[in-house]
């Protein structure tokens, strides 16, 4: 399927979110995940599934003041 | 002396000195100058990740602990209301539920100054989803009590325009708004020295938030213990109390006796 991921097209082979950290090899790291403008909660990204077409937002905390 | 504790949102801190994590060369300096600093309230901003092309890269999460610092994570970057309330919403989901938050809402690029229609509409959404909000205002008394009504946490205003090093160009400003203030109020933005900073406790202000005087300093370690210095300086200042200023010379040596 075809996603948005952190504003460019990505195709995607996996299902949830938890695939799609893994495929970004962010497994582990601290981050959130929003999809189609709402948050997805940790615990849920197992289970939540993807679909054609989705809008998705991974952040990361960098520096700033 | 007693300890003087800087409180906010319920929570005691012995600095009065925020740091914020940018512009530094690697985050082996953003750790070692934060040390420096002796800050407990440490700022950083939330950006898209990369897209695993550099799977390796550090984390600066991993050089400032959330288990040893307060993470204050800020909404910069952000013109609109909407979407400096939506990043705070991602930062309390990056940090596990944290809500202790920056706010700031941009008015333009080139003098970052706060857009404050946004910046009022925005804490408000904020505070009524439970967040704890830390604002950044300009320095405008009317304005910093309206963001104290919302029910902010702490009121930031500048001291000059971010990253300008320019000091406290108001200090009057300033007074006017600690002398009605109910809330910590903590000058984010426009120090560039260390007496910059000591002039803004010795007015009487909470704390100082400050990056860039760190970071673009030469040498940011030690520009950070000179800033964490400063604070405790003019904080004992004001603690003391100035002596009263007078037009003409007062000896200090008495006149009784002399030859």
């Amino acid at each position: 399927m075809n996603l948005i991921v952190n504003g460019d097209p990505y195709p995607f082979t996996g299902t949830t979110v938890a695939d799609l950290v893994a495929e970004l090899q962010l497994t582990g790291r601290r981050l959130a995940v929003e999809v189609n403008r709402e948050i997805v909660p940790k615990s849920e990204h197992g289970t939540h599934t993807l679909r054609e077409g989705d809008t998705v937002e991974v952040v990361h905390a960098i520096g700033g003041g | 002396m007693s300890e003087d504790l800087l409180t906010i949102a319920g929570k005691t801190y012995t600095s009065r000195l925020l740091i914020g994590t940018g512009k530094y060369k690697d985050f082996e300096e953003t750790r070692d100058a934060i040390e420096a600093s002796g800050a407990e309230i440490v700022t950083v901003a939330l950006r898209r990740t990369n897209m695993g092309q550099n799977p390796d890269e550090p984390n600066l999460l991993d050089f400032v602990s959330p288990e040893r610092y307060t993470i204050l994570p800020n909404t910069a970057g952000c013109f609109n209301a909407e979407d400096a309330v939506r990043t705070c919403k991602l930062a309390r989901e990056l940090l596990d539920g944290h809500s202790l938050v920056k706010l700031e809402v941009l008015g333009d690029q080139k003098t970052l100054y706060p857009n404050i229609a946004d910046t009022v509409k925005a804490a408000r959404e904020l505070v009524d989803d439970g967040f704890q909000v830390m604002v950044y205002t300009n320095d405008d008394p009317i304005v910093a009590k309206e963001l104290e009504d919302v029910g902010c946490v702490a009121v930031m205003p500048l001291g000059s325009l971010i990253g300008s090093g320019l000091g406290i160009l108001n200090p009057h400003s300033l007074l006017l708004i600690m002398e009605q203030a109910k809330v910590p109020i903590i000058v984010d933005a426009g120090v560039g020295t260390p007496s910059d900073a000591t002039l803004a406790m010795e007015l009487g202000c909470d704390g100082v938030l400050l990056n860039s005087a760190v970071a673009h300093a030469k040498k940011p370690v030690l520009m950070a213990s000179a800033m964490k210095k400063a604070i405790e300086a003019g904080r004992e200042g004001f603690l003391a109390g100035r002596m009263p200023k007078r037009v003409y010379a007062n000896p200090s040596s008495p006149g009784e006796g002399l030859i």
